[in-house]
């Protein structure tokens, strides 16, 4: 029986995250859907796609969506426009959605995991639909619509398939809701549907170039542990079909968290034909170049810099670093305290591995001098006199005469020994290495 | 010279739109589309060969909009509801699309 380990994962990703403007993405309704007290209170004659309603553009929103673009290295389209994708589907009362087809506002970007570069295909600016609950109402099967989420800013971050094992695709997405974070562009909630991942599956034979002549498309998984299990689950799937000499299905299909299996989601017998076209109410957008310089001006500094410059400056190792900025406010709160340590003498690593092991309890917002405080009274050392550490020893050696043969005898080991008995003695915070440094001459 | 459009085809575009038609009008539609195309079609005689291709024809560019509630334009949900065919605790009511149980 052939497992996984004879095909290597093609995969790649999209994701959506919806922008948090204060308003939607082409009328001025409150783009609030998860807040709003109650269903289709937010919605106007363009979000209801009413005959004669004229969609105009956010111009918050298209700058958001080219800062995304920037931080992720994108060529950045000077000339864009929006095209409407037509379908019929009655969370989009249209008929179509307003997105962009052939000409996204950002292309050709990049986001570095541990596992190697996830290379940014397209980055795109859409309309999300109406949210659809599927129920009973009387007996009847029903849809129930609520128009509130109709047209909130979406972007859409498409990947080239890069993606070769599922916890990479885990680290992509947790990497790119850092990011967007960061911008402050997103709440990127997953739970509520704010950020929703697609992956794109297929495996290839291990030692053929040949890429896969299928992909399988996993949809709306809510969260970045999900896509790790689904993309899990699905390499198996593929392989026990490949090895049988199968080719699985080309389909849409769906995670459930509950069985820990995905599901065919195919009703579409005939193949996707949405007709896109320009939209003529929507005129194009052409970017000047000061525009760009001045969005580009506007980037914070991103996670990955932080954590190179944190090396450079206090030495602290990136291990630490991609742990202590996770959020703008920790790593600009870490910042101060690295600062009051280097100020200080203390060695910032040695603080942050200590912040990062939880050797010392601290959250973001303490302020520096606490925190050095809390450190300096778990790791700092006291300094010993001379006699009083001779007297401590003395009284080690006197109390263990076995062990001091041993020593002698040539069993170096009792030394940690002699250094825990000798500290404990002393009572106070010792510093092992002077300790160990004054028996070994007293052990002469 | 001009292409003809098909039944299936018809049928196809009447699926994308959830239309049901009868085989007699998609017949007729076939035949509507095909005339509409050969009028189109005419558009090939004319000479383009030193006109840029263009994405729309008003000549407008950066039509934008500053970031901010407009509740004057916005409705109440009894307005947002009032043309619906059928409405359940402020929502829209359509028959059901999935058939998930």
């Amino acid at each position: 029986m052939k497992n996984t380990h004879d095909y290597r994962l093609i995969c790649g990703m999209e994701i959506h995250a919806e922008l948090k403007t204060k308003s939607k993405m082409f009328c001025g309704c409150k783009n609030d859907p998860f807040h709003a007290p109650a269903p289709n209170t937010y919605t106007c004659p363009v979000c209801l796609g009413m005959p004669g309603g004229t969609p105009v553009a956010n111009k918050t929103a298209v700058d958001w969506t080219i800062k995304l673009g920037l931080a992720l290295g994108c060529k950045i389209n000077l000339f864009s426009k929006f095209d409407r994708k037509n379908y019929f589907y009655p969370d989009l009362p249209k008929g179509y959605q307003i997105s962009q087809y052939d000409i996204p506002f950002c292309v050709d970007g990049v986001v570095q995991t541990s596992e190697g570069p996830v290379r940014i295909r397209r980055i795109h600016l859409e309309e999300d639909t109406g949210k659809l609950l599927h129920t009973t109402v009387a007996g009847e099967k029903v849809t129930l619509i609520d128009f509130n989420r109709s047209g909130v800013p979406l972007i859409e971050i498409v990947t080239e398939p890069d993606i070769r094992t599922p916890s990479q695709a885990k680290e992509y997405g947790r990497k790119l809701r850092q990011i967007i974070r960061y911008l402050d562009i997103a709440d990127a909630d997953m739970e509520q549907g704010g950020m929703r991942l697609e992956a794109n599956i297929s495996l290839a034979p291990a030692k053929a170039d040949e890429l896969p002549k299928y992909k399988v498309e996993v949809k709306n998984i809510n969260s970045f542990r999900f896509v790790e299990q689904a993309i899990t689950y699905e390499m198996k799937r593929h392989a026990e079909i490949l090895s049988g000499g199968g080719t699985p299905e080309q389909e849409t299909r769906g995670w459930n968290p509950n069985t820990g299996k995905t599901f065919s989601q195919r009703a579409k017998e005939e193949a996707e034909d949405y007709r896109y076209f320009p939209d003529p109410d929507l005129p194009p957008i052409r970017l000047k170049k000061q525009a760009l310089q001045r969005l580009k001006a506007e980037l914070p500094e991103l996670p990955d810099m932080i954590v190179s410059r944190w090396h450079t400056t206090y030495q602290v190792e990136p291990r630490f670093g991609e742990l202590l900025n996770t959020t703008r406010e920790q790593a600009s709160w870490i910042d101060e305290i690295f600062l009051a340590a280097a100020k200080e003498g203390i060695s910032a690593n040695s603080l942050a591995s200590a912040i990062v092991n939880r050797k010392i309890k601290t959250q973001v917002g303490d302020k520096p001098k606490d925190v050095l405080a809390t450190y300096y009274a778990a790791f700092a050392t006291e300094k010993i006199d001379a006699s009083e550490l001779d007297r401590a020893i003395e009284k080690v050696f006197a109390a263990n005469p076995d062990a001091v043969a041993k020593y002698k005898a040539g069993d170096q080991k009792v030394i940690g020994f002699f250094i825990g008995q000798v500290i404990r003695e002393i009572g106070r915070k010792a510093d092992a290495n002077e300790v160990r440094q004054a028996l070994i001459a007293a052990l002469k | 010279m001009a292409k003809k459009v098909s039944t299936a085809q018809v049928k196809h575009i009447a699926n994308l739109a959830n239309i049901p038609i009868t085989t007699r009008e998609q017949q007729e539609l076939a035949a509507a589309f095909s005339e509409t195309l050969a009028v189109v079609d005419n558009l090939l005689k004319i000479d383009i060969k030193n006109i840029e291709p263009t994405h729309q024809v008003n000549d407008l560019e950066n039509v934008l909009r500053e970031d901010k509630v407009d509740e004057e334009r916005m409705f109440s949900q009894e307005e947002a509801l009032a043309n619906a065919a059928r409405t359940h605790e402020g929502y829209f009511v359509v028959p059901r699309v999935i058939d998930e149980n």
